[in-house]
């Protein structure tokens, strides 16, 4: 009897393998991971690699071909004022943005973890995400017809005779001009609506993992309600919004679509390299430019491990 | 004097369901009470209200005369440890302690010097810098306890506080609680579902079953006087003895409760030791657990008529003997260990 069950595994090659495996831990799990830690390695980072060293690349300028020899010239372009600016606007955009996300998703993600379950949490979810599965152009384009002179905006500020404060409001230095759908303001309330999803989320997440108890916890200790937001609330919560500010935070600082229709037509770091790789096709500048969006953010996560947002995790 | 807090007829619905059905009742000034009762009696909704997270629907709720009914909790003077200890994450074990300290603008030196103090009360000294990960359960629980105290509330709330320990610390933990609770002077107000860790950490026990409360009384009169059916059956291992069992055993009608250990359980016909004020009835051995300090025999004595007796496990030397399963014997007791419920089950 056992014999034979002894036996039987052998007529299976697949069974023998898995038999072989299972005692084989260490193999297995190579044998498992390969397949997508290549994909991590080579595909993924080998090909971000591939960009770091193009960018200390040259440019031959009258063919312009690529020349590989190391220069430091990119960085040094990068310095000249105009790519400058170009870096501080851009990064300034992708601050204010995930700021308005922050603000605009926490109470709607405190109350998605707090308040809501079962029928009216799935409507909320799809409130949330319903956006994100229809087309990213169409919605940055029916942006442009809302923010325009002739659209719903303007219209509802002039009906409710607030005209003057929107007026106002466009004629601001540096945010404002002709209409919404021409000036930064614009393109910030596009980049804000396009990537809230992806602040709400994470922090919504985060919330959900903080037990009631530790709320009526604070209350009991003799807190009141914004003590407890801040000493107990917010530092639980700050995983989920760096996690989201990640998102917010890079995909506006790599995006070179929305400024192109909704805004004063000031570059973003997005267009350049696109300028620079497709027309250009100065590569090793374009790669020197994305560069910057990295820094920028290692040194964003620095600054928030060293101010505690990972404490909790 | 004062009640430390007074519940006068108080309910709180969820809903439909009602969690708490009229409960009044009266906590005093430094005594431990225990709320006992089996999981949605409504123990930990009357908690909470005294704590102040959830509101009733109707009644009053008075701490040390006071109306506190919709008084939010950072207004009231009583402190909570939580089932699940809900000590802080984020915060290290020094400024858990101290959180009360600091929402109420405390200075840091102070505060930590309080918090240190607490925790030297708890017998955790020095481990301020820790993380609460970085703790055992029991180390967790007694955290909790000390962040509870460092306000010195007038009444302390204890939500099954050790439900989550095992066995030899929970039973330590209930010896140190009561000193705790000596020490401090403090009312504590316990939650539990455990019979005999209610029985043997209070002053007075209050029972509960479907939002009501049975009984209110000592240990030993919740153990030997129970007011109700389910008293009787909750607490303690003992015969509720109805119907014709009563008739037969009893020779009246009412219900009676007759605890296991009050049986004396001898061979057939070992009459010896007998008085007059006993009852005896003879039966055969059905079925036996050995519980170790005891040996738990399950006797039919009659047609459909079990009890349980409890029998001391005095080991070969005594000059009891143990008994094996069919056994014939003879059960006898006291007639005052026979104790009338009064009133039907509530």
């Amino acid at each position: 009897m056992s014999a034979a069950l002894a036996v039987a595994p052998s007529a299976w090659p697949l069974r023998r393998l898995s038999s072989f495996l299972y005692g084989r831990r260490g193999l297995y799990l190579a044998l498992l991971l390969a397949p997508p830690l290549l994909w991590l390695g080579v595909v993924y980072c080998g090909s971000l690699l591939a960009l770091l060293a193009n960018s200390f690349f040259g440019m031959d300028e009258f063919s312009g071909m690529v020349k590989r020899e190391f220069t430091l010239r990119n960085f040094a372009d990068l310095a000249a004022p105009a790519n400058l600016d170009v870096i501080v606007r851009t990064v300034t955009m992708a601050a204010a943005v995930t700021l308005g996300c922050a603000l605009i998703g926490f109470p709607i993600a405190y109350f998605m973890a707090r308040y809501t379950r079962g029928a009216l949490r799935a409507a909320f979810y799809l409130g949330v995400m319903l956006p994100l599965w229809s087309s990213y152009l169409v919605r940055v384009y029916a942006w442009k017809l809302l923010l325009a002179k002739e659209g719903v905006v303007n219209w509802l500020f002039a009906e409710t005779g607030m005209g003057w404060l929107l007026q106002a409001i466009l004629g601001l230095p540096v945010v404002g001009g002709p209409s919404l759908s021409i000036s930064s303001l614009g393109t910030f309330i596009v980049f804000v609506y396009i990537w809230l999803p992806f602040m709400i989320l994470p922090i919504q997440a985060a919330l959900e993992r903080v037990p009631q108890s530790l709320i009526e916890a604070s209350a009991d200790l003799g807190a009141r309600d914004t003590a407890t937001l801040r000493k107990v609330i917010l530092p639980l919560a700050l995983p989920g919004i760096v996690a989201g500010s990640i998102f917010t935070f890079s995909l506006t600082l790599g995006d070179y679509i929305i400024p192109g229709i909704i805004g004063d037509s000031s570059m973003y770091i997005g267009q350049v390299v696109f300028l620079q790789q497709g027309t250009a096709g100065n590569v090793p500048l374009a790669a020197a430019f994305t560069l910057v969006p990295i820094t920028v953010m290692v040194v964003y996560l620095a600054v928030a491990k060293r101010m505690g947002a990972f404490d909790a995790l | 004097m004062t009640a430390a807090v007074a519940f006068e007829e108080v309910s709180c619905a969820y809903g439909p369901v009602l969690a708490v059905d009229r409960v009044s009742l009266e906590i005093r000034e430094g005594e431990f009470f225990t709320l006992l009762g089996p999981s949605g009696s409504g123990k930990t909704t009357c908690l909470r209200m005294i704590g102040g997270f959830q509101f009733p629907s109707s009644g009053r709720v008075r701490i040390h005369g006071a109306d506190a009914t919709r008084l939010p909790p950072y207004e009231r003077d009583v402190n909570t440890v939580f089932q699940d200890y809900a000590l802080f994450p984020h915060m290290n074990v020094r400024d858990n302690v101290a959180y009360g300290l600091m929402v109420r603008g405390a200075e840091r030196a102070e505060r930590y010097r309080r918090a240190e103090q607490t925790l030297e009360l708890v017998h955790l000294p020095g481990i301020g810098a820790r993380r609460p990960a970085e703790l055992s359960g029991g180390q967790r629980q007694r955290v909790a306890l000390a962040r509870a105290l460092i306000n010195r509330p007038r009444v302390l709330l204890l939500d099954e506080p050790l439900g989550a320990l095992d066995l030899k610390l929970r039973e330590s933990m209930q010896v140190e609680l009561k000193v705790l609770q000596r020490q401090v002077g403090i009312t504590f107000v316990f939650v539990t579902h455990d019979q005999q860790e209610a029985l043997s950490m209070s002053d007075r026990v209050c029972v509960f079953d479907r939002g009501r409360v049975q009984q209110i009384g000592t240990p030993e009169e919740i153990y030997d006087r129970p007011a109700t059916r389910f008293v009787a059956g909750f607490v303690g291992a003992g015969n509720l003895l109805e119907g014709a069992q009563a008739r037969v055993l009893t020779g009246a009608d009412a219900p009676a409760m007759l605890r296991a250990e009050r049986i004396r359980i001898a061979a057939r016909g070992d009459l010896s030791g007998e008085g007059a004020q006993r009852r005896s009835a003879h039966g055969v051995v059905k079925e036996i657990e050995y519980m170790g300090a005891f040996i738990r025999y399950i006797v039919e004595v009659g047609e459909g008529i079990e009890l349980l007796v409890n029998h001391a496990n005095l080991g070969e030397s005594g000059a009891q003997r143990n008994f094996d399963r069919g056994a014939e014997v003879t059960l006898s007791w006291a007639d005052s260990a026979c104790h009338r419920i009064a009133e039907g089950d509530a």
